[in-house]
């Protein structure tokens, strides 16, 4: 009923084509991102805005550039964090090398040099395959974090080797305070996702979409698989990129290479697995389960149970029960949460009636 | 398509219902909160679990026996943070606001990590982030830190103290030309903050240092100490955490290192460090700012009142009075100190963490006020000032005989006059990076 088509005709192709050919689906994304914009920096807490809100959009960002690579590209990849890494690292050494560069030059160029190692580090995808090819970005993971750590110069010889954020300000606007870190990583956000829609509607995105199902077939049809290959790394690792500075600047304001480690590569793993390959919507949903749902559980464990068991047990059951959601969702809807979205998406058309 | 077991709506119930269970209904009380960025498992489970038992022991002690500070009862309450740095800055922004009205008096994250992502947060929100022998070390400079102290001994002191230990050893400062000093370091911003120390000290008295990293969690060594064996230093400085230090001390034994020319730092000196080695440990030499031991007024205190009582936050009884816990009630004493100095200047009330900084940096600790706590001997003499946020930097040396800590020497002063000016260096190149303007601690009162 509330999702109803009826009424509704496509008079020309563009109409045909677009993104959100509902106008319920319209209006909802306006909603939805006035809401975003609007209300929540003015409603929500700071320990909303800077614990929960940006960590969920920066990784949601992450998840995309990895769904790019994988979800789309069919490119498998365990160097997400190094991408990220690179980029944090390649932004902050602009901002602090070229002075007078405005803040958000300094993101975009981190984005580039990801992109540059996503390249390199993508040049054996043009030889081997799937799990092999695990390996090979596994070694990305580990080369980059040992250079960050080895070469003093990326920190700047900081003795920690910890980079910490300049002042945040676009255009003299000072965004340092929570609900302006949260809005530049929103605006970043929402750019990059409208980008990538684009994207994968483009021939590139064909072109990626048909590598990824069978790569001969797809140089048979005369797509050029090296060039769409490399094209998904480059455009992968720049979203990682992007996030990481993100992650250092706009969320920790400070960044060791050890945050970016092999566990940051699984974790974004994870949100697309669960979240759904090969869709742009899975990044917010996986994004939403492996962030949100350990801090719901930490919540709830700290409310409820604490007096009741340890709180070093509260932990350990917490690790427990939200292994067994993952199992469970996986078990449930193998495709991700995207799917499950999908299908409650079509049967709210039909509703009241039964499909 | 059926997809209809998880609905949407009962997902977003769940979800509100625990938001609102975790948010609490606030009322004031006459209560001094302590948020506790805790670490209970993963590999510094150790570590985390003996600080912040002894921490809350402590509070607790002060509750029962006491009735709180002045009337002031201490409450707390624990988030997880498995040492990992976004954990912690999760469980900073969710604790900072108080509990049910009582307010914050200070954090102890217990990891250079979360401290230094905590330490913008904290000096905006103003609240004290205490990083007890640890942290970043020219935040000892409080008048381009004034919400950050690592109390009783900074990194820097701490190599200073084991540099001039060896020193003695060899018979003097001056017989350290020419030898040569391998540091065993842990990978994170806590291991590396040294490096720079030990370049300036070496080659002030002509020793040559080597620095090599163990990736966290530090489990595997062999190449690290087959390295170690290549050089052949006089000693070796482990500047291990958790895990790190057994397998340190194991994997010397087997590369024939001799332990008793391991020197274990400030975080490398518990019996959970030595214990799980075995026989490889005998002999371990470690520094430590408060021994181990039950035999102190104020655990006796605690064993009385609190674990006697059933309510140990211990769950392994065995570990009492050990190095771990022992730090944890002396950071227990140091913070509960700050509030009483506070509160004798802002009055017999709930203090912000405002209130409380002034207290952190009036801490005047002396022998007479040692005595009244019952801690002679567990802490040292301690006077903070607007200037100086460290306060002591004095250490003692322990070696450990296979089942407990022997203390082996008298307290070991670090060069502190040496290392103030790279500090004070330090501290006005990162309030130039960040546009601060130190205070002038002259006008402080």
């Amino acid at each position: 009923m509330f999702l109803s088509e009826t009424g509704q005709f496509s008079t020309r192709y563009a109409d045909d084509r677009r993104v959100f050919r509902l106008r319920q689906a319209r209006l909802g994304i306006v909603a939805l991102l006035a809401f975003a914009y609007l209300a929540v920096p003015l409603w929500a807490s700071d320990y909303w805005l800077s614990a929960i809100l940006i960590p969920f959009l920066v990784l949601s960002l992450a998840g995309l550039g990895l769904n790019l690579l994988t979800g789309y590209a069919g490119q498998l990849s365990l160097g997400t964090a190094a991408f990220m890494a690179v980029g944090a690292f390649a932004a902050y050494n602009f901002q602090l090398r070229v002075e007078g560069l405005p803040f958000l030059a300094s993101f975009l160029l981190g984005g580039l040099v990801a992109a540059a190692a996503g390249v390199v580090f993508g040049l054996p995808s043009l030889r081997i395959k799937g799990f092999y090819l695990i390996v090979s970005t596994l070694a990305a993971q580990f080369l980059v974090e040992w250079a960050l750590t080895k070469f003093g110069w990326f920190s700047n010889f900081n003795p920690s080797g910890v980079i910490t954020a300049p002042p945040l300000s676009v255009l003299g606007v000072d965004l340092s305070s929570p609900a302006g870190r949260y809005l530049l990583t929103l605006a970043v956000v929402t750019v990059l996702f409208v980008v990538a829609v684009r994207i994968v509607r483009s021939d590139l995105g064909r072109s990626w979409m048909a590598v990824r199902d069978m790569d001969t077939a797809a140089a048979v049809i005369g797509i050029p698989v090296a060039r769409t290959k490399l094209l998904a790394f480059a455009i992968g690792a720049f979203y990682c990129g992007v996030a990481g500075s993100l992650w250092a600047f706009a969320y920790l304001g400070t960044v060791e290479p050890h945050g970016f480690d092999l566990n940051r590569s699984f974790q974004v793993l994870f949100i697309v697995i669960i979240g759904g390959l090969g869709s742009i919507l899975g990044n917010f949903l996986g994004a939403a389960f492996i962030v949100l749902l350990p801090l719901l559980l930490s919540n709830l464990g700290g409310s409820l149970l604490s007096g009741v068991i340890a709180p070093g047990d509260t932990e350990n059951l917490q690790k427990i029960l939200f292994g067994v959601l993952i199992i469970l969702f996986l078990i449930r809807e193998p495709e991700g949460l995207a799917s499950l979205w999908r299908g409650l998406r079509a049967r709210a058309r039909v509703w009241p009636l039964r499909d | 398509m059926t997809a209809s077991r998880f609905s949407p709506r009962r997902l977003a119930a769940a979800f509100s219902l625990g938001l609102a269970l975790a948010s609490g209904a606030a009322f004031a009380a006459n209560e001094q909160y302590f948020p506790l960025q805790s670490y209970r498992v993963g590999p510094y489970a150790a570590g985390g679990t003996g600080f912040f038992g002894g921490f809350i022991d402590y509070m607790q002690l002060i509750n029962a026996r006491d009735g709180g500070v002045n009337g002031v009862k201490l409450t707390w309450s624990e988030c997880e943070t498995e040492y990992v740095v976004e954990k912690g800055v999760e469980c900073y922004e969710r604790l900072k606001k108080g509990l049910n009205g009582a307010p914050a008096a200070a954090t102890n994250p217990l990891s250079v990590g979360i401290a230094y992502a905590t330490l913008e947060r904290s000096t905006a929100d103003k609240i004290p982030l205490i990083t007890i022998n640890h942290g970043r070390t020219d935040s000892t400079d409080g008048s381009v830190f004034p919400y950050v102290f690592p109390l009783q001994l900074n990194p820097y002191s701490e190599v200073s103290a084991i540099v001039n230990y060896i020193g003695q050893q060899a018979g003097g400062l001056d017989k350290l030309k020419g030898k040569k000093i391998v540091t065993l370091y842990h990978g994170s911003p806590y291991g590396k903050e040294t490096i720079p120390i030990l370049d300036i000290l070496a080659k002030k008295y002509g020793f040559s240092v080597t620095h090599i990293e163990v990736p966290h969690p530090g489990t595997e060594q062999q190449s690290q100490w087959l390295n170690i064996r290549r050089i052949k230093p006089e000693w070796v400085i482990l500047r291990g955490w958790g895990v790190m230090n057994p397998v340190a001390l194991k994997t010397a034994a087997k590369t024939g290192f001799p332990a008793d020319h391991v020197i274990g730092n400030i975080w490398s000196n518990s019996e959970d460090d030595a214990a799980p080695a075995g026989d490889a440990a005998k002999g371990f030499i470690s520094i430590t700012t408060h021994p181990a031991g039950t035999d102190f007024p104020v655990l006796k205190d605690i064993d009385k009142q609190v674990v006697k009582a059933g309510k140990g936050n211990l769950q392994d009884p065995k570990r009492f009075g050990n190095v771990y816990y022992n730090l944890g009630v002396v950071n227990g004493i140091l913070n509960v100190e700050a509030v009483r100095i506070a509160q004798a200047k802002f009055g017999k009330r709930p203090l912000s963490g405002e209130e409380v900084r002034w207290g952190f940096e009036h801490l005047n600790i002396d022998n007479k006020r040692l005595q009244e706590l019952g801690a002679v001997g567990l802490v040292q003499n301690l006077k903070l000032s607007c200037a100086d946020h460290e306060g002591g930097g004095a250490v003692r040396f322990q070696q450990w005989d296979g089942t407990r800590w022997k203390v082996i020497s008298d307290w070991v002063q670090a060069d502190r006059a040496l290392l103030r000016p790279i500090i004070e260096k330090s501290a006005a190149a990162y309030a130039k990076e960040k546009g601060i303007t130190p205070r002038n601690c002259a006008k402080e009162s």
